[in-house]
């Protein structure tokens, strides 16, 4: 096959009939060299912009650093520290809390209103649209803005109920400001729901009905069990993601107050960045990432109960 | 027949109010910042402006620290274009070589490229900051564009290879007997026929992008350098809890590319969520 291609592109250009330029060609033209050639922006990025920066920052977490001084080398005292901080204790909480409370949510309403929408409809692309909009939006520092004012005393909220509640200020509802605006994006989600909905296939309701199976029965006979693969694909994204908030926190309540919203990246943002402890900070990433893919694996490992696979 | 009528009014009626309950913040914000900054929250609950204003605009768009909102959404606009560039240079070329070409490392890289889709930018926050900053690169955008000519997002890769396995191999085989080398290939028939997922690539790329907060908070020091979203943040920051006009308008205009690229190319957008939802 080489020397095939090879010969055709001799014939088209006479001028490359030195043995040295023909064999380099075909050397590049082999499907091995081809590929590596093709990924090497990745590999070269995976090492440049991955691999150096961990290597580096398992480095500094056993070290004493502040970027302006030079790192100094004390072990596992970053770790004991950390274990001996309440606040990581705190953050930890807050962050499980939100991802336990609003992921489920999430789903939930995804779920509901794919249900709804799969009835097509004129106007189902258009309420699509709509449903998915918050989703685009959500992660920017405008939504940011505007639920901080919503929520605030004299906002939009309390204008609406009639109440004068501080929801921000409140250590025992400022956490669920997140968790509604976060619950509030359940767009995407809704979007692979309706997709997969789409995929299952017809003849399997037209049989149910033909036993005498109810819609109700229907969808947890047949949707429900076809859904659960997506399910699974969506509470596994959802779930990491919503253990790494942090634009949103930081914006409107920066962890307060009485750190009721101090989330794990936040408090990794301040120990660095704030109080300048970047080896403790270091540290703090790799229990992070620890602990994202102990989750991932032990989501992972519960998939074989309630997942159907067909 | 009169009853499935009154169903049909009853459905549309329900997603309808539903779904204005969603949007309605969005609306508030808009309708807000047409208001006079004064009159915001006392008439938060009427959402028509008694007497519609462009002074908030005209405020806010003066911005701060002797820096006009003009600066932040070019530079916005820089960041977002460049980067968005050099995902649609590297990211297909990648997916090209892992879907369709066979070669030793093939199998090792897609295992990596899953890896780093399920790795998450927060946890790389403390070590790529060490280390661009140790190439000094703090202050300059390059943290923010030059990892996307690399194809360092591995959930682009992963879309774009989702689509190229589906283009059928014959084609590549045709190309091959037409005398095409592998770069012809590429170059001829897979990126041609790619469009659609480059398209939905481009626009994730560029939304990504055009409300990143982390990366600017992380990089970006001086107020001629900031990007939107970070210049709101600062905005905020800066004005008092009652003079929330300017700052309203100016979160709405950037929101306004979003919004236009969301309702012009929601087809690509609600494809590319779709398809990459269906592989688990």
């Amino acid at each position: 096959m080489e020397r095939k291609s090879a010969k055709n592109q001799l014939s088209k250009n006479p001028k490359a009939f030195s043995p040295r330029a023909f064999s380099l060609k075909a050397f590049f033209n082999s499907e091995s060299v081809a590929g590596h050639v093709c990924a090497a922006p990745f590999m070269l990025g995976f090492v440049a912009f991955f691999v150096v920066p961990m290597i580096t920052s398992l480095y500094y977490s056993f070290c004493n650093y502040n970027i302006v001084s030079p790192p100094v080398w004390v072990g596992l005292k970053n770790f004991a520290d950390i274990f001996k901080d309440p606040v990581f204790y705190k953050s930890l909480q807050v962050t499980f809390s939100f991802a336990i409370a609003s992921v489920p949510m999430k789903l939930l309403f995804a779920l509901a209103v794919a249900l709804i929408l799969i009835k097509g409809t004129r106007l189902t692309a258009f309420y699509r649209a709509v449903y998915y909009l918050p989703s685009i939006l959500g992660s920017s520092v405008a939504v940011a803005i505007l639920w901080k004012r919503m929520f605030s005393v004299d906002g939009l909220v309390n204008r609406v109920l009639g109440l004068r509640i501080a929801w921000i200020g409140d250590t025992r509802t400022a956490l669920w400001v997140l968790i509604i605006l976060a619950v509030w994006q359940f767009g995407s989600s809704m979007l692979i729901f309706l997709s997969s909905m789409k995929q299952i296939p017809s003849e399997l309701y037209e049989a149910a009905r033909v036993d005498g199976a109810g819609s109700v029965r229907a969808f947890f006979r047949i949707t429900l069990p076809m859904l659960t693969p997506t399910i699974f694909f969506n509470l596994v994204m959802q779930f990491i993601n919503g253990l790494l908030v942090f634009a949103q926190g930081q914006i409107i309540s920066d962890g307060k107050p009485m750190n009721s919203t101090m989330f794990y990246v936040l408090h990794m943002y301040q120990q660095s960045f704030r109080f300048g402890k970047v080896g403790m900070a270091a540290a703090m990433g790799w229990i992070l990432l620890i602990v994202v893919a102990a989750l991932t694996f032990i989501l992972f490992k519960t998939r074989k109960r309630w997942v159907y696979d067909y | 027949m009169n009853a499935l009528k009154k169903c049909h009014i009853f459905y549309h009626a329900v997603v309808i109010a539903f779904a204005a309950l969603m949007i309605y913040p969005l609306v508030w914000m808009v309708m807000s910042s047409l208001k006079e900054s004064s009159t915001i929250f006392h008439t938060a609950n009427q959402l028509i402006p008694a007497n519609p204003t462009l002074e908030n605009y005209v405020q806010g768009w003066k911005g701060f620290s002797h820096t006009t909102f003009a600066t932040f959404f070019l530079n916005t606009a820089w960041v977002a274009l460049v980067g968005t560039f050099g995902t649609l240079v590297s990211s297909p070329l990648v997916a090209y070589a892992l879907s369709r070409l066979n070669f030793r490392l093939r199998r090792a890289l897609f295992g990596i490229v899953l890896v780093t889709m399920m790795l998450p930018e927060q946890v790389l926050m403390i070590p790529q900051y060490l280390w661009f900053n140790s190439l000094g690169w703090v202050n300059t955008y390059y943290p923010m564009t030059v990892p996307a000519f690399f194809a360092t997002h591995g959930f682009y890769i992963y879309l774009l290879m989702n689509f190229m396995s589906s283009i059928p191999r014959e084609l590549d085989a045709a190309a091959k007997i037409d005398g095409c080398s592998f770069y012809s290939i590429y170059g001829r028939v897979i990126l041609p026929l790619s469009a659609p997922a480059i398209a939905t690539v481009s626009i994730f790329s560029f939304i990504g992008r055009w409300n990143d907060y982390m990366a600017p908070l992380l990089y970006l020091k001086r107020t001629n350098k900031y990007t939107v979203s970070l210049a709101l943040k600062l905005f905020m920051d800066n004005t008092s809890s009652s003079d929330y006009g300017a700052l309203f308008a100016m979160s709405a205009l950037s929101l306004a590319p979003i919004f236009i690229i969301f309702v012009t190319m929601q087809r690509h957008l609600t494809e590319g969520v779709s398809t990459t939802g269906l592989k688990g």
